[in-house]
């Protein structure tokens, strides 16, 4: 396990950055492996403590299981959560069959953005892996976003050593990425390794499928599996070759660099 | 992207692929994907779908250059990470850039890799960017890399083509003593010596690229060197205080003496604390993001580096470097920086510009007032004030630097000489004195809750007729009003009787005043004063006193107080200046603040203290 040691010490010292140098700091947390992973790193790098708040953005559309599992995890971990929605565009009636570009950006996206600047966060940490998807394949640990929040991935701060960019002009914040070295098998390794509560919708519930991605109902779905323990999921992952994020309809054709280039997570 | 289908990885390695504009980088990275099994289903023939429709040739390259520019241009605009796994090890792959554009790019896949190979185009041979991209891997301290001769299909898989570059690319190496672990002749492309053996070229008998990878070797070295730990915060969420950082080197056990720089200050390793671990380790090594409390509450800092009593790093304010810029403006002398060491955060400035280094020849540019995008130069920077650092020759991590400009890192480097510089003596002398200072039984954090205040000095310099003298006498009232320990340490009464040996004919005579005078000080602060203090007595050597009082008082803190005349600029480490003609009730006042501030005053006097040491 050496490797996912190597991982953690990495992981840990890029949260620790993270928390000297932003006053105001905050985690997104989407109650999925990644975000849960990262949220039990901050607790080791802070020994026990999550000394921010932690982000949901809640489209509305979250299978009702993840609300629950927030809420009880929030409760015994002593979470400051704080829960952003686009209601603006929820009461206009916003969702998927206006098309998924449109409704990522307007409850994800925008929902976010909203959050960042009524609160005035000005470093986000996110769970995003490299692997997942080539835009995230080339993002920085630290890695800005000018004042619409919107990503110059043509000029991208140099990155050497453990220096990363922590300062920046107002009216711009950092995204800070501690996950982008894990890979999907090194996620479920370390939830096994360090014994994470995770939602069971990621194992075969006995119908012979499970969530591999989760996201929100309408545009997820499960894959075919039988795994039932987190052990199962490593086996199966080491034999597929089918991309993680296959079930989750924004990420065809060029739909992620778009979404990403204007905000998207 | 994803897995390949293999065992279980035990470790793995980040390996960046480097070298000039379309010598094939990318499509070497996505033939090694290909070869080995580790694309997802359904990505090859997604891509050749989309060649189809656009009516372009496939090209491998095209699997990992995502964004629409770059498979439009055909070059890679930024380093992409990947990953497979191979023979037990699973490899992150930094595809780097190689048109010069985008040479920041490049330096930050580089600078985060163990191991390289790099590109070179055998119709093309050495251009530019190849010796660039071996000089920069050498800088940024990649010694474990491969050469690899791509597109052998080109010129016949002719081996007079491959040797002829081999004999050039390893001369210029040589120049800077990098040895490439292996030369390969290889054809992307067409899949020659990248997973599988080619069939067109017997007279090589040397490793495949696949091969090669499996042949560089994990870094382990670092935890069998000295030990260096960069503090990188102090916590206090619950009843531990506890420094959090990054091993960099060496191991750390409990039970430990460890020597803070450039602080000098020492304490005991009591406990290494950690989240669901179970049981409690004693033990840490290099790589490792620990925490660690100690068994006195000892104030120390952000950017220090703990190590053993044996094997501290150096101090000076004065290093000589090799470094790359990458900033938008050039780096210009005078100009003040910040220069970034492990933790440490300081402002700089750069006082000499050696040389430029033409990166393609290695030649040596004199005479430079100032260093542009994409140069390398030999440098030496002057530091704000004393930073612990080493040689990039002995310790990696804590060897090299970064330069910020503004907001942006724009520079980064490495280490290679101290520049000594006149308080280098003084240096030496008070931290051999700290290491073997004793003490009764009583600590200063003891002494700091009886009096309600810390132990420092308050130095205050400037020119004649300032009003130095009569502020700090008003200083020392105040203090004193307030029940503070506080006293003014008037450097006429040391002439008289500690310097009464001393002949003003000695050409030391100054300097030995002044080392007899820091002593003094750091003797009174030991016991808790506040000691207040002008540089009066040393007329108008001031500056230099004032640092050598300041490097002879360390660990102590230090408030700088300078008195000038209207429209003078005051020293560095100023932290209170007063100019022109002064309402000295207020200044005082100010200065009384400033201790608040700077937390020596820990409480209102009269009341019991609680001290907030966590910074």
């Amino acid at each position: 396990m050496k490797h996912l040691r190597q991982l953690e010490d990495q992981s840990v010292y890029i949260l620790r950055e993270a928390y000297k140098h932003f006053n105001h700091l905050a985690m997104l947390w989407s109650m999925g492996k990644d975000s849960t992973v990262l949220l039990w790193l901050a607790r080791k790098a802070f020994f026990g403590h999550v000394p921010f708040p932690l982000l949901h953005v809640d489209t509305s559309y979250k299978i009702p299981a993840m609300i629950e599992y927030r809420d009880r995890i929030a409760r015994e971990w002593r979470l400051n959560l704080v829960v952003g929605q686009n209601k603006e565009a929820l009461a206009a009636g916003m969702n998927h069959t206006l098309g998924r570009d449109v409704c990522c950006t307007a409850l994800k996206t925008t929902a976010m953005k909203n959050l960042v600047e009524e609160k005035g966060y000005t470093g986000i940490i996110l769970g995003v892996r490299a692997d997942e998807d080539s835009t995230r394949a080339k993002e920085r640990y630290f890695s800005p976003r000018d004042k619409h929040g919107d990503w110059d991935f043509r000029d991208q701060p140099p990155e050497l050593w453990d220096q990363f960019k922590t300062t920046f002009p107002p009216g711009t914040h950092i995204r800070i990425h501690p996950l982008l070295d894990w890979t999907e098998i090194n996620i479920w390794e370390y939830i096994k390794h360090e014994n994470i509560p995770f939602m069971d919708l990621y194992l075969d519930r006995g119908d012979g499928t499970r969530y591999r991605s989760l996201g929100c109902a309408p545009c997820t779905s499960p894959i075919q599996s039988t795994a039932k323990t987190v052990d199962e999921i490593i086996v199966e992952l080491r034999k597929s070759n089918v991309a993680e994020r296959a079930g989750r309809a924004q990420d065809a054709g060029r739909g992620m660099e778009m979404l990403r280039k204007k905000g998207y997570m | 992207m994803t897995q390949h289908n293999q065992g279980k990885p035990q470790e793995s390695l980040n390996i960046v692929i480097v070298g000039h504009v379309d010598h094939g980088k990318s499509t070497l990275v996505g033939r090694l994907y290909a070869d080995t099994g580790s694309l997802p289903e359904g990505k090859l023939e997604k891509v050749q779908a989309i060649c189809r429709q656009q009516g372009k040739e496939f090209e491998y390259a095209f699997l990992f250059d995502a964004f629409l520019e770059e498979q439009e241009q055909g070059i890679t605009i930024d380093t992409a990470r990947t990953f497979f796994i191979w023979n037990e090890r699973q490899y992150i792959i930094i595809d780097a850039p190689g048109h010069k554009e985008f040479l920041k790019n490049m330096i930050s896949g580089a600078a985060r890799a163990e191991a390289a190979l790099l590109l070179i185009d055998a119709v093309e041979g050495v251009r530019e960017q190849s010796k660039k991209h071996g000089y920069l891997l050498s800088l940024l301290g990649v010694t474990q890399f491969a050469v690899v001769v791509n597109k052998m299909d080109l010129v016949g898989y002719r081996q007079d083509v491959f040797d002829a570059i081999e004999k050039e690319y390893r001369e210029f190496l040589g120049q800077f003593r990098a040895v490439p672990q292996q030369m390969i002749p290889v054809s992307a492309k067409m899949g020659d010596n990248i997973a599988a053996r080619s069939r067109h070229m017997n007279w090589y008998q040397g490793p495949t690229v696949l091969d090669t990878l499996a042949l560089f070797k994990k870094e382990q070295v670092r935890s069998e060197q000295p030990l260096r730990f960069p503090l990188q915060d102090v916590y206090k969420f619950d009843a531990r205080r506890i420094l959090a950082g990054r091993i960099t080197a060496g191991r750390l056990k409990v039970g430990d003496h460890l020597v803070f720089s450039p602080s000098n200050k020492t304490a005991i390793v009591q406990s290494i604390e950690g989240f669901n671990v179970d049981p409690p380790t004693s033990e840490a090594q290099a790589g490792q993001s620990v925490g660690i409390t100690l068994d006195e509450q000892i104030f120390v800092e952000r950017g220090e580096i703990a190590s053993h009593r044996d094997s501290v790093p150096l101090v000076s304010t004065a290093v000589r470097v090799n470094l790359f810029w990458m900033g938008r403006r050039p780096l210009e002398k005078g100009r003040k920086y910040t220069l970034r060491l492990a933790t440490r955060e300081v402002a700089c400035e750069v006082s000499t510009i050696h040389r430029i280094i033409d990166t393609a020849d290695l030649a040596q540019l004199q005479e430079s007032q100032s260093v542009a995008k994409n140069q390398v130069a030999e440098l030496t920077l002057r530091v704000k004030s004393p930073i612990a650092f080493d040689l990039s020759s002995s310790f990696e991590a804590t060897g090299r630097f970064v330069l910020v400009d503004e907001y942006d890192i724009s520079g980064g480097g490495i280490i290679t000489e101290l520049v000594h510089d006149e308080q280098e003596g003084l240096r030496e002398e008070a931290r051999q004195r700290e290491y073997a200072w004793l003490t009764g039984d009583v600590r200063s954090e003891d002494r700091a809750l009886q009096y309600g205040h810390r132990a420092a000095i308050v130095l205050f310099t400037g020119s004649a007729q300032t009003g130095k003298t009569f502020l700090a006498r008003r200083v020392e009232a105040l203090l004193v009003a307030d029940s503070r320990h506080a006293y003014l340490l008037e450097g006429e009464n040391l002439l008289q009787g500690l310097d009464a040996d001393l002949s003003a004919a000695d050409p030391s005579f100054a300097s030995e005043r002044v080392r007899r005078y820091g002593e003094v000080a750091r003797l009174l602060i030991d016991t808790g004063l506040i000691v207040v203090s002008t540089s009066k007595t040393f007329g108008i050597n001031y500056q230099r006193m004032a640092e050598m009082i300041r490097t002879l008082v360390q660990p102590a803190p230090v408030i700088a107080v300078h008195m000038s005349r209207a429209g003078e600029e005051p020293p560095p480490n100023t932290d209170l200046h007063f100019a022109g003609p002064q309402d000295f009730d207020a200044a005082a006042r100010q200065i009384i603040e400033e201790l608040k501030r700077r937390g020596v005053l820990i409480q209102p006097s009269g009341t019991r203290a609680t001290i907030q040491y966590s910074i």
